[in-house]
């Protein structure tokens, strides 16, 4: 391995692939910054002044700190219920798959993935508004209820990868199941929280359907569903949208740029399993 | 212990009533609708098979399945050929290796949605401005807004965002393989084409079905690229068949008929999946 040269060819090649994901993202910063003017003498340049009234003219407009908040309080509740959730459902799956109703409780709970969401999503919209779900509460309760299929795939799979022997040696000394699972299995499951909890957090903060059909309340709406709304006013004016963007996109990519590694391994052990 | 075991039913009896009342009632509520003529609202009465009877004459529904599946096809295949080069390529030796895999996986983190309105962007203004200075007449126009085309502008966008995870995935798989492996193919003569047919393919076969059966069912439910894009047009040409689902049923009007529509959705996304695999699965084996 170490005697093999760098490949500079192949590395230069990948870097102007990259400029292909990287071009529309230097465009949409380009663009938020500049006046409808300058965008009309060129589209690529780089802004001669930054328009800072873009973003505050968005925020007001598309009452952004409100549904960003809306996003935020969407996406920690459902990343931490999911994790407390889910990992204990799987947890007592996991443990008893050697009977028969556990057994079809598995199957039962990963055969749903084989029905997405389009496909209930007639029925499922009449009765979260007859069992008043048609808020953020019921936004967040189906991300956890929905994710429920894939997640006990994932956590099943870990659970039963780790020894017995530990948990025996808990009962031994007179622990009751729920505080074996609280203070012996959910520490071990760390590596496979990260997975779910990330995979989660992209889903709850980047979808667009569920809240599209769930929500019906101007102030209980999620970024994504926002910039949707406000389509119609954005086409006047696209220094105004692209600034309205740039927000909604930022705040996963900040993110992404402090916990890159941590992202891709953990979204790679979740497809991998 | 013996007694202790009713804990673990206490464990799993909560989410599996409430799974099934938000998600298996949902999938049984709207078979029996699509023997209905509901509205949405108000009366209704059962009607028997008429939903579905109807449903294969109608040329708008036709369509949908038409353009979904030429859709999910042709972005499988691009994203599967793009993403395994990709991960190739950063499987190799070379520079910058960690920066560069951040880059490609950027398009994953981001909302399809507000992908798509940026896209829809490029398709409407800049492409059309370069085309011009190019002197590329047929490039001139707003793709989208050309019936015929239309479907190419969601390709890209569908294929730009998607190769991400699969490039990942990919990688995962090509980074199992002992580099030992190569260097007895190339003791051997074996060319670069020749040990990624021989050696790099038959390994990560499994990673290509998880590739292939993922990307198809995803393209299969394309929803957000179109509201973002198209909105289904021009004319009908892009409405995909969770796009026909949504306006018909939700402000058709047609609630019943796009339950039923829902329902042969389903059965084709099954069937299909478990076609996939098994195809799949058997190719890994004999291999």
């Amino acid at each position: 391995m170490e005697s093999k040269k760098v490949n500079w060819p192949l590395t230069i090649l990948l870097i102007c692939c990259s400029l292909v994901i990287l071009f529309p993202l230097y465009l949409t910063v380009v663009t938020a910054f500049k006046s409808p003017d300058e965008m009309s003498r060129s589209l690529l340049s780089l802004p001669n002044t930054l328009r800072w009234e873009n973003f505050t003219e968005a925020i007001r407009l598309t009452n952004f700190f409100q549904s960003i908040k809306n996003s935020f309080i969407v996406t920690v509740f459902t990343v931490a219920l999911t994790l407390l959730t889910n990992s204990m459902v799987a947890y007592a799956i996991a443990r008893n798959m050697h009977k028969r109703f556990f057994k079809f409780l598995y199957y039962y709970f990963v055969s749903a993935m084989f029905v997405p969401f389009p496909i209930i999503m007639l029925p499922v919209v009449k009765q979260t508004s007859l069992f008043g779900l048609n808020n953020m509460t019921g936004l967040i309760f189906l991300y956890i209820v929905y994710g429920l299929a894939f997640n006990i795939f994932i956590y099943v799979g870990y659970i039963r990868s780790i020894p017995k022997s530990l948990e025996e040696a808990a009962y031994v000394d007179g622990a009751s199941i729920w505080t074996v699972f609280w203070k012996v299995i959910f520490p071990l499951l760390s590596p496979i929280n990260a997975t779910v909890g990330i995979l989660t957090c992209l889903w709850a903060w980047n979808d667009f359907m569920l809240p599209l059909v769930i929500l019906s309340d101007r102030d209980s709406m999620t970024l994504p569903l926002v910039q949707y709304v406000f389509q119609s006013q954005f086409t006047t004016n696209y220094n105004l949208a692209f600034a309205s963007y740039l927000m909604a996109l930022s705040p996963m990519v900040l993110v992404y740029v402090i916990a890159q590694k941590w992202i891709i391994s953990g979204v790679t052990k979740g497809a991998v399993k | 212990m013996a007694k202790q075991s009713k804990v673990y039913y206490w464990m799993v009896l909560p989410a599996f009533l409430i799974f099934f009342i938000f998600h298996t009632v949902p999938v049984f509520q709207g078979m029996i609708y699509s023997f209905t003529n509901y509205k949405g609202y108000g009366d209704f009465n059962f009607v028997g098979f008429k939903n579905y009877v109807n449903l294969f004459k109608d040329q708008r529904i036709l369509a949908s399945y038409g353009f979904t599946f030429k859709f999910a096809i042709v972005s499988t295949i691009l994203v599967n050929i793009i993403s395994l080069a990709i991960a190739l390529g950063l499987n190799a030796k070379i520079k910058f290796q960690h920066t560069l895999r951040a880059v490609f996986f950027v398009p994953n983190i981001l909302s399809v949605l507000i992908v798509g309105f940026i896209f829809n962007y490029l398709f409407a203004f800049f492409i059309p401005q370069i085309a011009e200075q190019l002197n590329i007449t047929s490039l001139t126009q707003n793709i989208l807004g050309n019936p015929d085309l239309a479907w190419i502008g969601i390709v890209i966008v569908a294929v730009w965002q998607a190769v991400a995870f699969n490039t990942i995935l990919y990688l995962a798989g090509l980074q199992t393989i002992p580099t030992e492996l190569y260097e007895a193919a190339s003791l051997d003569g074996a060319g670069k084409w020749k040990s990624f047919l021989h050696i790099t393919f038959p390994l990560i076969a499994s990673f290509f079905t998880i590739n292939m059966v993922l990307a198809m069912k995803n393209f299969l439910m394309v929803f957000d690229h179109i509201i973002a894009m198209t909105n289904g047009g021009p004319g009908q040409s892009t409405e995909a068949i969770s796009v026909l689902i949504y306006k018909g049923g939700f402000s058709g009007g047609e609630f019943a008929y796009q339950s039923a529509n829902s329902v042969i959705y389903f059965i084709l996304i099954v069937v299909i999946s478990v076609l996939q695999i098994k195809f799949l699965q058997k190719r890994e084996v004999d291999m």
